[in-house]
This record gives structure tokens, sequence and C-alpha cells, in this order.
């Protein structure tokens, strides 16, 4: 009954916004509308102010890096209407070079939220007010959210007690990240076990 | 104008010209509840801007989630907002089960609905009274923090943990709860409202608690959507918005409790929407209490699948339990590729997690929506124009804390 009506509401958008919508789909009872990244203000502010959607309030603006993609990053808008009662998400896919259009004009909830992408991902927002970093450190750089920045960070921040200041290092561990392979051998591992490359060697 | 900035030039020389005010508010100010650092400009007393500075709790939990198993993860939740715990662990274990489609037992559903409440009342208590020692009442906090204690007592007695309860567990519960426990937990239920009606005598009417609260940081409707508010935030301007009600999860819609509202949006409206709901969460817990007890109300506090451990007694005689206690506790459990986002009516408004999962037994991405950020984001346009002792005030009823607006 509620994918109903969520198919009635992507079937609505896509219509609607023929040239922006790449494509929808209604998946665990939420849905996804895919839209290109250029045309993202004009699209929001039709979800905002068209009478089907009234997609009043900007719940979450976050983005999902895939390395191995050509374009790398897709953005994640959440938005939900507290009027009709239904929630969206849109997705964006951009290139790690390109701008996407900021959305603060239209709400003015998504300053902090492109701030955490641009300091978390690195993605730039064009037309943002005051892009700086928001959760790092002072100074800090890196994108911490890429899958390619290692967990342990590059630096590493204590007191000292000679200089009488905060002194920042490189990242020294005394035991080595540890990363465990939980991948059963029969599941399709990347590896060969010790032993089993005989057995292989004696088929062929 | 006083500043010398229109007008009067005759006499001027340098040292006459005034210039704004810059201070920092915190990151050590015992009204900044935390860690944050607001860099406010002030005319006089009155705040100009108003730019905050988060980010010095940041522990990059998102980060860590990536490389770490679903159940492992959990405890994280704990210390987002460290307040009223177990809300948080609540999203997660929903989104979990949402992705793998299990569905939780009765008697889990309503243990989660009960603790939930305990968290609420813990939260709103911890938030009523030290917003009213920010304003210059001492006495509330100490009240206050009795009861806190004993819902405290109540979580550890339920999950052996005060505070990081790690309690809601993908599945259901960790642990049932003993009848003694719901005996007492009952007992406190009635013995509360006193204390509220206590803590009211002391707030509701206080001459200098109106005098601070009233009418400062007005919200309105139109302010509400563009910031993105929920929780009391809304509720406070007279808008009946609650996920528990709307969107209801959990087994929320077989319960009768009233959604609380406010009607000016001032920092008072929303101390007596908290002071209200806490009454609302006891009826709530009282009728858990009930359900618990009804027959249908018995019964397993875990879907025992592939999400949850074995019972022990089982590992004791079977072979593929205890393989399955030992595959499950290191490496986990695998949830099926998609995206969804689950949101769960916490104490400060909605928070969600926006979980991607790949098919491992990792999540490739997990996002937490933490209504506290929302909040903070708007203190410039909310505190402009206010004096600067209504920003804490300010800060008190928007209700931040940081572990979960740093995460």
């Amino acid at each position: 009954m509620v994918d109903d009506a969520l198919n009635e509401l992507g079937a609505l958008i896509e219509v609607k916004q023929m040239d922006v919508v790449v494509g929808w789909e209604v998946a665990f009872g939420e849905l996804t509308v895919t839209v290109r990244p250029e045309a993202l203000i004009g699209f929001v502010e039709f979800l905002k102010t068209d009478r089907g959607c009234r997609l009043s309030t900007l719940v979450d603006i976050t983005a999902v890096d895939y390395p191995e993609r050509e374009a790398r990053f897709d953005v994640v808008y959440h938005f939900l209407s507290m009027y009709q009662n239904h929630r969206i998400r849109v997705k964006a896919a951009v290139e790690e070079r390109e701008m996407v259009p900021s959305i603060v004009t239209v709400y003015p909830a998504a300053n902090w939220f492109e701030r955490e992408i641009f300091d978390m991902f690195g993605i730039i927002f064009k037309g943002h007010p005051d892009l700086r970093r928001i959760l790092t450190d002072y100074g800090f750089r890196g994108h911490p959210l890429r899958k390619d920045f290692p967990t342990t960070g590059f630096t590493e921040v204590r007191y000292d007690e000679v200089e009488k200041r905060v002194v920042y290092e490189p990242v020294s561990l005394v035991q080595e990240y540890r990363q465990f392979d939980f991948m059963s051998p029969w599941e399709g591992a990347e590896y060969v076990l010790p032993g089993d490359e005989k057995a292989d060697g004696a088929k062929g | 104008m006083m500043d010398g900035s229109k007008g009067f030039q005759d006499a001027e020389t340098g040292e006459q010209q005034i210039r704004n005010f810059n201070i920092n508010f915190g990151p050590q100010h015992p009204a900044a509840h935390g860690v944050l650092r607001l860099v406010l400009e002030l005319d006089g007393e009155i705040v100009e801007r108003c730019d905050p500075h988060i980010g010095l709790l940041h522990r990059g939990t998102e980060k860590l989630m990536e490389s770490r198993t679903y159940l492992q993860n959990l405890p994280y939740f704990d210390r987002l907002d460290y307040v009223g715990t177990m809300n948080q662990e609540h999203a997660w274990c929903l989104v979990i089960e949402k992705l793998c489609g299990v569905e939780v037992p009765r008697r889990a559903s309503l243990i989660r609905v009960l603790y939930s409440e305990i968290g609420r009342i813990l939260n709103h208590l911890l938030n009523v009274t030290t917003q009213a020692m920010d304003v210059g009442a001492l006495t509330p906090p100490l009240w206050g923090f009795e009861e806190r204690e004993k819902l405290m007592i109540f979580y550890e007695r339920a999950s052996g943990a005060r505070l990081h309860a790690a309690y809601f567990r993908p599945g259901g519960v960790h642990q049932d709860l003993p009848p003694k426990l719901i005996d007492d937990i009952e007992a406190w239920c009635h013995e509360f409202p006193a204390v509220l009606d206590d803590i009211d005598g002391l707030l509701t009417e206080n001459r200098v608690f109106k005098q601070r609260n009233v009418d400062i940081g007005v919200i309105t409707e139109e302010e509400i959507l563009d910031w993105g508010y929920s929780g009391v935030m809304v509720r406070g301007s007279g808008f009946a918005w609650d996920l528990r009600r709307s969107q209801p999860y959990e087994c929320y819609d077989e319960f009768d409790f009233k959604v609380c509202i406010g009607k000016n949006g001032d920092c008072y409206d929303r101390y007596l929407v908290r002071m209200a709901e806490m009454r609302e969460s006891v009826k709530i817990m009282l009728q858990a209490i009930e359900k618990l007890r009804a027959p249908e109300g018995q019964g397993d506090v875990l879907a025992r699948g592939k999400l949850t451990p074995p019972k022990r007694a089982d590992m004791k005689t079977s072979m593929e339990a205890l393989i399955h206690h030992f595959k499950l506790y290191t490496e986990g459990f695998h949830v099926p590729a998609g995206e969804v986002y689950c949101a769960v009516e916490a104490p400060k408004g909605e928070f969600g997690v926006y979980l991607v999962s790949d098919g491992t037994n990792k999540p490739y991405r997990a996002k937490l929506r933490a209504p506290g950020y929302l909040h903070l984001q708007s203190m410039d346009h909310v505190a402009s124009g206010h004096q600067l002792a209504d920003v804490a005030a300010i800060i008190g009823t928007m209700d931040i804390v940081f572990g979960e607006v740093d995460r």
C-alpha cells in the first residue's frame, strides 16, 4: 500500500521533471530518484514547491565513495514532507573534479551538510556561501571518508612536555592496524589456501 | 546610536571609534553543554553574529564503522548522544532489521519501547534541569539527577551498564528482563509524577526562569522547515509532528499517548513540552509493562536466526549452535546489499541512520543523522539579535549534546 503511493510519486516526479530524472525505483519501502547533478537546484525547488511532493524538510545530505566508478561519488539527499508524510531519497553521481550546485538557497539547512561533505569527501559545492572544513581539526589535510584514506589517518597529536605545546607527528603504530579477513575459503575467497595450489596443479 | 557609527563625528578620535567585540564562548564554558566553541560578535550586549566551531569531539565514528562488523558497530551508537543511549541503538537495529527483513519478537519490541521511553525521560530530565541551571537555578539539577540515577540503575539491571548499554541488538534485545525489575520500574512510574510536580513547582511559575525563557529564541513554522528541525524544536512551536505517531516504528502504534505541543515556540514552551512529554512517557511505560505481563508479551527476546546468537543451552549440546556462535562473534552476519534510511524519534529529535550495504559483514557506508547538528547550525539565525545571556538559554533548549553533533 505504501509502495503504491511511492510508485505514484516516483512516476509523477519523472513525468514532471523528464529532463533531470535519470531513473527511479522503490526498494525496501523507500523511493530513490536518481538525477543529473547539473540541474539539481531547479529539481529541488520543484520538490519543495510542487503540490504533490511538498517535501518541506531537508533531512540529510551525505555522500558515498565508490573509487572504482568513473563518477566516483554519489551525493545523496533525503527529504521529508511533514504535510504529506512521505520521504524521498535523491541521488546524483558526480566525478571527483565535478562541482555540485549548492542548495543552500532553497534549504538553508543544507549549509552544514555541504560543509561536512566538503570536509569528508572533498566535493566542492558551487555557490555555497561559506565552504570551510567543519568537523576535522583546524589545518587538517585530506578527506577522511574517502575509501583511500586510511582509518588511522596520517598524523597524530600529542602534548610535548619539552616544547610546551601540542605537536603533530606522522602516525607510528606500535602494532599493525588489524584487518581481519573473515571470508570463508569456500565462499569465493580471492586467495589460495596453503596446500591447495597443489590440488589445482594436479587437476590441470 | 551609542557606538559612534552614525552622526557624532566632530570630536571623534581613533580611540573613540568603537568596534564590535568578538568573544569566544567555550569550548570550556559550563553552559556550552560540552565542547562547543562559539565565536560571538557582540554589539554591546547584543549578539550580531554567531559562528559555532564544532568538531572538537569528532572521533570519526562513520569512518570507524566502515571497518567493523555490524554488531561491533552497535556500541558506537551509545557514544553519540550519551544522555539517552538506547534510542540511538534502536535506529541502528531498525536499519539492519529492515535490510535483512527480520521480524522482532513481541516481547523484545515491548522492552525496546519501555527502554526508549526511559531514555527519553533520562534525556529530558537532564535537559530541563541543566537548562534551568544555565539560567540561574541550582536546585533542579540536584532533584533531576536523583531520578536519573534511579533510571540508570534500571539500565544497569537490564544490560549491565549505566550509560553505554549495548542492549538493543539486531533481532531483539540482549537479555530478558527479570520480573522483579519490571515491578520496580512500575513502582518508579508511580512515584515519578510527584517528583515532576516538584520540579514543576520550582520552575514553571518561577519569575526569574520565566524572565530568562519567555519570548527567547522564538521559532516559527517557516523556520522549522528551513532549518530542518525535529523533535521538541518542532513541537514547541505548535506543530504536532512526532515520528512515533506519524511514521510509527516498533509497536508504538498500539500505545495511547498524546503528542505534546507548545504555542509560542520560545524557550519556555520547549521547556513545557519536555515536561509534558515526560508525563506521556511514563504513561507509555506503564502500558508497556502491562503488555509485558500479558500472555502475548511472553516469549523469546531475540529473533533466533543468523543475526542472533543461539541459546546457551543449545551450545552445550549442539555443534552447529557452537559454530554459529563462534562465527557470529568473529565474522558477524552478512547484510544483503541495498540502501535504507531509518529514523527514530530520539529525545532530541529525528535520529536517522542511512546505511549502504554491499552484502558483506561490514557496512559500506553508514551516515548518522543527528538532530542536534541541524539545531546547532541555525544558532546564528536564532541567536542573532538576542542578548549574550540568552545564548546560554537557547543552547540549553536546543538540546545539544556534542557526542552526536561531532560524531
